[in-house]
């Protein structure tokens, strides 16, 4: 039998994202970088779902939203 | 989370305010924050000064973080719009280069030294006491008065939304913020 599992991650409106790296730097996980200077990018495979980036960001870009695997 | 030394630089910036207050000279000091990121996004291509080195940034961090002087509310949607922040870079800019040319005419001899400090481009500070003479000419401490007041208003401005949204709301709309991610954006295109 094929279980739904339900993951909760961060995603990033990145063209709202002013690549200050707030999130970086609270990321206990380092799931979070910023690339080339532009925006923030979440690694799925590391990212745990617990929000500290998106209560962190300034700019309030960060939803964490549950999503099926 | 292991801390660095560049985890410290928020000491560099309190400094630097503080030193204003006694020698506007130091105000030159504050080139550095001018220049780096600048530098850093132009050869490097990253935004290396915010996301590590910024001192400025730490300090709004720490102040509304670990202090609590914030009310960490969601930045207005306005505030973050692309209009606002391009367009508060061109004011800032504007700002800047006016800043220049009065200390073009010092240095010409077209006005005199103007010993005060100008908060949120309006208010005018007498600011004498930080002021002891210099050796050099006159225009290399009007321009000491000139960016020292940049760097003050931004720091208000800063210190206000920080209070109003979340800490380091200013580096939404900070103009060396702006200005190295667009650096980034056309070098990395
Ligand atoms: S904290 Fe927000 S605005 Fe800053 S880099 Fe991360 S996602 Fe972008
Ligand atoms: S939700 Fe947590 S684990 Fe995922 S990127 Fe944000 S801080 Fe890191
Ligand atoms: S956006 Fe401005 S204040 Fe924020 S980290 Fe970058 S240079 Fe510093």
């Amino acid at each position: 039998m094929c279980k739904i599992k339900k993951k909760r991650k961060a995603f990033v409106q990145q063209t709202d994202c002013v690549a200050c790296g707030c999130c970086v730097k609270v990321c206990p996980l380092g799931a979070i970088q910023v690339v080339k200077g532009i925006m923030a990018e979440v690694n799925m495979e590391k990212c745990v779902g617990c929000g500290k980036c998106a209560k962190e960001c300034p700019a309030s870009v960060i939803e964490v939203r549950e999503v099926e695997i | 989370m292991k801390k660095h030394w560049y985890d410290y630089l928020w000491i560099f910036s309190l400094t630097y305010l503080v030193l204003g207050f006694f020698n506007i000279l130091f105000a030159w000091l504050g080139l550095l924050c001018f220049f780096l990121p600048l530098l850093i996004s132009l050869i490097k291509g990253t935004k290396g000064y915010c996301n590590r080195y910024c001192g400025r940034g730490q300090l709004f961090g720490l102040l509304g973080g670990r202090f609590g002087l914030s009310r960490k509310k969601d930045i207005p949607l306005w505030m973050k719009s692309k209009g606002f922040r391009y367009g508060f870079l061109v004011f800032f800019l504007t700002m800047f280069f006016l800043m220049l040319w009065n200390t073009y005419l010092v240095f010409a001899g077209a006005q005199d030294l103007k010993q005060v400090v100008t908060l949120l481009w309006t208010f005018k500070v007498p600011w004498q006491w930080a002021y002891h003479g210099t050796l050099f000419h006159e225009a290399i401490a009007q321009f000491a008065f000139g960016f020292y007041s940049v760097m003050l208003t931004s720091t208000v401005l800063g210190l206000i939304t920080m209070i109003l949204f979340k800490p380091r709301s200013w580096c939404v709309y900070c103009p060396m913020g702006t200005m190295t991610q667009l650096i980034c954006k056309v070098k990395n295109r």
